[in-house]
């Protein structure tokens, strides 16, 4: 299956976007936590996950949602959210822990719900796959469309969880669609050091389905594969498990000293950087100018610029809100 | 329904009623289809309503929990099955990081209204892991509701009121009493409330707390009690979190005694929880201390020392005496008459 060339500016701009999107809230993070890095200080406290580089995996299997398809995402969702077309400013503005953010302020940045494009998030690994089979058999079950995408690391494949999971999955046959972003390290323990294969896509053998392995964090390969996957599971195939190497360019999370990678990774990593590699496929292969491309990054800047300045203007919650919604 | 039934049968006739009045209820869980249920409690249901709605699961309670959290948020009400009590801990993480906090984490924006059902309770001559009661571990968890029923009547509406709550609810079923008394129950599709205790017998001298298949032991020690001319009010709790509070207080404040009975060990218990409440919110007008019928503090012992383990009627009634005595005491002390 291959991108039209809408699609791969679809694709071009969403990877921008995340990308320009983490930039921004890498700065603002460390806003009030130097000279020591304090995490409880500045306007966004708490953990931050970053996914930049792994922006690939999102807009390859986004590309062929729609906002009624389903997909739950892990810790390092924002790619994930900005491809599945997560409202921008109130995503920012729950990073933030804004009374606008989707959640009230209540959940931050692991904690990302839009139940409008059908997107939520969990902090606990291996744990958003449960609730995608479960989102794909009420679709089976109410003969409504819709598939559903669980995203996972690599780490998750080796929790109870992912096999429970995978094995209900393929017994009924559910639309529903893992994919493993394998970023080769789980915190700071290499893939080779806790998971007993090299590839997770030989474990959809187990579970008598299709797995698939894409190499080299090819947004044009995921969209292909992931393409074939969907369509699958909208004709009542069944599930595929996908694993796409991809790069963590951050650390696990911001403060991580990243003593654990080897000397050398993270600039051959940046070397092989998929972003400035799809505007080449683009200005190459397209028809597709230095200009147009100056103006998708002046849009996607001004878009993101928006959603930050939005998620500053707003308040925060009152205290007492924290007692409110706990029942009905 | 002409015929009694036990707290067993109202169970299914809840299940029932809730699967032919509400085509989003999907019952789920582990041999529950074509078997019924490992105590039947599902009897008949797949055959009646069919298989697509009387599900069976592999033995996965991950899954089985994490599922029915997808099902919830996207239009369902799953009722689902844990076979026994001691089999749910693999479905804590998403019970108490996905479900309990569906509500508050959205703003209000997705509820995840499932029923997690599991028979809990010792007196069945069962191994620890099928005779244990952790209820405490669930009431602790703001958003997740925590009900159970003492009585047919009590376990066919409040287990309705549980499917129909846009909350998940744990609806644990004592399964000592599921067949141990039979009485008529209209099979009118009432829901009873799931916030509120229930008064079974009025009295005025103490205050007997306590819920599930201890409930029998508490209405059995209060005749007894009766018969010297002690008269108890006796109260089941029902509702574990949240609990309703204003009906112990108010019958707390009109006793000054209170004894709380539950076969869950005491440390860190529900009892000790509504204990410290009443402590705190009735100071001066108790007069007695507020004491506590437990299971011991240890694994429930195998089947030969059960009963050993489990608080009886000749517990409760040891309780009340010691509380009656503190008060006489006090009394004596103020008339100068010791």
């Amino acid at each position: 299956m291959k991108p039209s060339r809408d699609q791969k500016i679809w694709m071009y701009e969403q990877m921008h976007t995340s990308r320009y999107f983490e930039e921004c809230i890498e700065k603002i993070y460390m806003e009030g936590k130097s000279p020591a890095f304090n995490m409880a200080k500045g306007p966004i406290p708490g953990e931050m996950h970053l996914s930049n580089g792994q922006e690939p995996c999102a807009v390859g299997v986004c590309a062929h949602l729609s906002a009624d398809d389903i997909v739950t995402s892990t810790h390092r969702p924002h790619h994930v959210a900005i491809a599945k077309g997560v409202d921008l400013n109130r995503m920012t503005a729950e990073i933030f822990g804004k009374k606008t953010g989707l959640s009230g302020g209540r959940g931050g940045h692991m904690h990302i719900f839009d139940a409008k494009v059908n997107f939520s998030c969990s902090g606990i690994i291996a744990q958003g796959m449960g609730p995608a089979v479960g989102a794909a058999l009420s679709r089976h079950m109410q003969n409504k469309p819709g598939v559903a995408v669980a995203f996972l690391g690599e780490g998750a494949a080796n929790q109870g969880a992912f096999h429970e999971s995978l094995n209900l999955a393929a017994v009924w046959k559910l639309p529903v669609i893992f994919v493993v972003e394998d970023n080769a390290w789980g915190i700071s323990v290499a893939k080779s050091a806790s998971t007993a294969i090299e590839h997770n896509d030989a474990r959809a053998a187990a579970y008598g389905i299709p797995g698939h392995f894409i190499p080299g964090n090819d947004p044009l390969a995921i969209f292909d594969i992931a393409g074939e996957a969907i369509e699958r599971a909208r004709r009542g195939e069944g599930p595929t498990l996908i694993e796409i190497e991809t790069y963590r360019l951050a650390g696990h999370f911001m403060g991580d000293a990243e003593g654990y990678r080897p000397k050398g990774e993270k600039e051959a990593l940046f070397a092989r950087d998929p972003i400035p590699k799809m505007r080449q496929q683009l200005l190459d292969d397209e028809d597709w100018s230095d200009a147009q491309d100056q103006e998708l990054v002046a849009r996607t800047h001004a878009r993101v610029d928006a959603a930050i300045q939005f998620a500053r203007d707003s308040e925060y919650p009152a205290p007492e809100e924290a007692m409110e919604k706990v029942f009905v | 329904m002409s015929e009694p039934i036990c707290l067993l049968e109202a169970v299914n006739l809840a299940l029932a009623r809730s699967l032919q009045d509400d085509p989003e209820v999907i019952l789920f869980g582990e041999d529950i289809g074509h078997n019924g249920g490992v105590f039947r409690a599902t009897d008949g249901l797949a055959h009646r309503f069919g298989a697509h709605r009387v599900v069976d699961t592999p033995l996965a309670e991950t899954m089985i929990a994490g599922t029915a959290v997808g099902m919830a948020t996207q239009g369902l009400r799953p009722v689902v099955e844990i076979q026994f009590m001691g089999f749910i801990f693999p479905a804590f993480e998403q019970l108490i990081c996905h479900a309990a906090r569906m509500r508050h984490r959205t703003r209000g924006r997705l509820s995840c209204p499932m029923v997690l059902r599991a028979p809990f309770g010792g007196g069945i001559h069962a191994p620890e892991h099928h005779s244990e009661s952790t209820e405490a571990l669930l009431a602790h968890i703001p958003g997740l509701r925590v009900v159970i029923p003492s009585s047919p009547a009590r376990a066919y509406g409040l287990l309705l009121g549980a499917i129909h709550s846009d909350d998940p609810v744990i609806f644990l079923e004592p399964k000592r009493i599921y067949r141990a008394s039979r009485t008529l129950v209209e099979d009118n599709g009432a829901a009873l409330p799931i916030d509120r205790c229930f008064t079974l017998r009025e009295g005025s001298d103490l205050t007997l707390i306590g819920f599930g298949a201890m409930i029998p032991e508490c209405l059995d020690a209060a005749e007894q009690l009766a018969e010297r001319g002690i008269d108890c009010e006796v109260i089941d709790v029902a509702s574990l979190n949240p609990i309703d509070y204003d009906t112990l207080l108010a019958s707390v404040a009109k006793t000054g005694r209170a004894v709380i009975v539950h076969e869950a060990p005491g440390k860190g218990g529900v009892g000790a929880d509504i204990s410290a409440v009443l402590g705190e919110q009735l100071w001066g007008q108790l007069r007695a201390p507020i004491i506590r019928v437990t299971g011991l503090d240890t694994v429930m012992p195998y089947y030969r020392n059960e009963m050993h383990y489990l608080p009886g009627v000749s517990d409760i009634l040891d309780a009340v005496n010691k509380s009656l005595e503190a008060g006489r005491d006090e009394i004596l002390q103020a008339t100068g008459s010791g």
